[in-house]
């Protein structure tokens, strides 16, 4: 067996993420803004600073294996106050788009769930048809009593319709098909 | 105030935040503001796209601006601060990119909208004279908090929308309507979006440090310009109540209906019965 002496000056993982989001992890200098400002980092394994030098150093597993990214509300707090202008909410974003790709099991598979069920709802629909989208999103994660309430009140306030508009949705499926060709062809190649 | 404006609605304005752009075409309508709204418009994509498809969350948004331009218009409009920030960030990134542009003009078939403005109404309302002159009602014994949420001002990099952290035109404008807002903590604070769906815990964690900051600081109703902070802060209010064993009975109105309200037009124009948190206690003897 060889050794591998040397040490890649960029991980794997880092080289990974700045091809899908453009943001160099190495800028990192550990300060700590990000952690500070989330408003979810209570809720998260690792705060989104972990995530970020775990991808510097191209630790996959822990990555992959966290909440963290699932947990990322998308606020910008941490991409308005990195002092060296790290678009940290968009590695989260870089993250779960490799891990979807890779075929990871999502640490909270409902957020996967959810992306899932809006997006087939875009496609179909041209528009977001918010009822059909939760009847998709529930049968997804067999969880039929959530917020059931909740969502009778929003019907009788006419908060939610009971029809799709199919307006676009000839424009939607063809964004979607090119966008699905382009990635793959830009990922063979 | 004049003024001529593609219309983008987004999804939920046409669904869940109906009385936002009710109130938002009644607003409009009283000061002399054309919207067109744009033919064929399709959804942002939102968080679900940018999560999983950069891609895919910079020409969903662009084909509406497209449609925009198409109609002959350049500055576009979205109250949802959500659709705001897609379309904006569209905007910004496709034209950053050379070789981005050229993937996106054979996705949407066509050459990249180039001369189109994405504005949030408070940009087009800022002109605080014409506000004022509009004006028919006084709302005395309102104190209201104004709640941006994320979106509107981040990243400011893109937004390039007021003062990030502690912004003031939803203030400034309802000041000079003549209603009362107070200085608060909780401006910018995230209420955990599209969490409601699938985190709820974390939404009525974040939720509930809003509502108690109100309400600390004196607060009788929250003012917010997104359809999402709107959903958690009402139609979560009374799980969170019940949750944490607090009473809150915090109204929660679009900016929109209380510039609405003060320029006279009917409560029943404005969609004031569609929020979960009633807001009749506190508008009785205005709104007779």
């Amino acid at each position: 067996m060889q050794l591998e002496l040397t040490i890649p000056a960029q991980s794997e993982l880092a080289e990974a993420v700045f091809r899908e989001s453009g943001q160099n992890v190495n800028l990192c200098f550990q300060c700590g803004k990000c952690a500070a400002g989330c408003p979810v980092s209570y809720a998260m394994d690792y705060t989104p600073l972990q995530i970020i030098h775990a991808v510097r150093l191209g630790l996959d597993d822990l990555v992959f294996d966290s909440k963290t990214m699932w947990l990322c509300a998308s606020c910008e707090t941490c991409t308005t106050r990195c002092p060296q202008e790290v678009d940290v909410a968009r590695v989260m974003d870089a993250v779960k788009t490799i891990a979807l790709r890779r075929g990871v099991k999502p640490a909270i598979p409902r957020v996967a769930s959810f992306y899932k069920a809006s997006l087939a709802s875009i496609r179909n629909f041209g528009r977001m048809f918010e009822l059909g989208m939760i009847v998709d999103l529930k049968l997804r994660t067999f969880d039929f009593l959530k917020d059931a309430g909740l969502g009778v009140k929003m019907l009788r306030k006419g908060k939610l319709k009971l029809f799709p508009s199919f307006t676009g949705a000839r424009t939607t499926r063809r964004i979607f098909r090119r966008v699905k060709r382009l990635e793959s062809e830009s990922r063979g190649s | 105030m004049t003024g001529r404006y593609a219309y983008y609605p987004g999804c939920s304005l046409h669904s869940t935040a109906a009385e936002y752009d009710i109130s938002f075409r009644a607003v409009c309508e009283k000061l002399g503001i054309e919207l067109q709204e744009i033919k064929g418009w399709i959804c942002c994509g939102t968080s679900p796209a940018h999560s999983t498809s950069r891609l895919l969350s910079i020409a969903l948004p662009l084909e509406s601006l497209r449609l925009a331009e198409k109609m002959g218009l350049t500055d576009v409009v979205a109250p949802c601060a959500s659709c705001f920030a897609r379309l904006k960030t569209a905007h910004h990134e496709a034209t950053a990119d050379p070789e981005l542009e050229a993937k996106l003009s054979d996705i949407l078939d066509a050459p990249l909208p180039k001369n189109v403005r994405v504005l949030h109404p408070l940009e087009i309302f800022a002109n605080g004279e014409a506000v004022a002159e509009t004006v028919t009602r006084e709302l005395p014994g309102l104190k209201v908090v104004c709640y941006y949420g994320c979106l509107l001002t981040r990243p400011p990099k893109v937004m390039q929308f007021d003062e990030c952290e502690y912004p003031m035109s939803m203030d400034n404008l309802l000041r000079s309507l003549g209603i009362e807002t107070l200085d608060w903590s909780y401006k910018t604070d995230c209420c955990g979006g599209a969490f409601a769906l699938t985190e709820t815990d974390v939404v009525l964690k974040l939720t509930r440090d809003i509502l108690e900051d109100a309400k600390a600081v004196g607060a009788n109703a929250i003012a917010v310009a997104c359809p999402l902070c709107h959903a958690n802060l009402d139609t979560r209010q009374a799980e969170i109540e019940e949750k944490y064993e607090a009473r809150f009975g915090l109204p929660v109105l679009y900016f929109t209906q209380l510039m609405g309200l003060a320029f006279g037009i009917p409560a029943d124009r404005l969609g004031i019965r569609r929020h979960f948190v009633g807001a009749e206690g506190l508008l009785s003897g205005i709104t007779a």
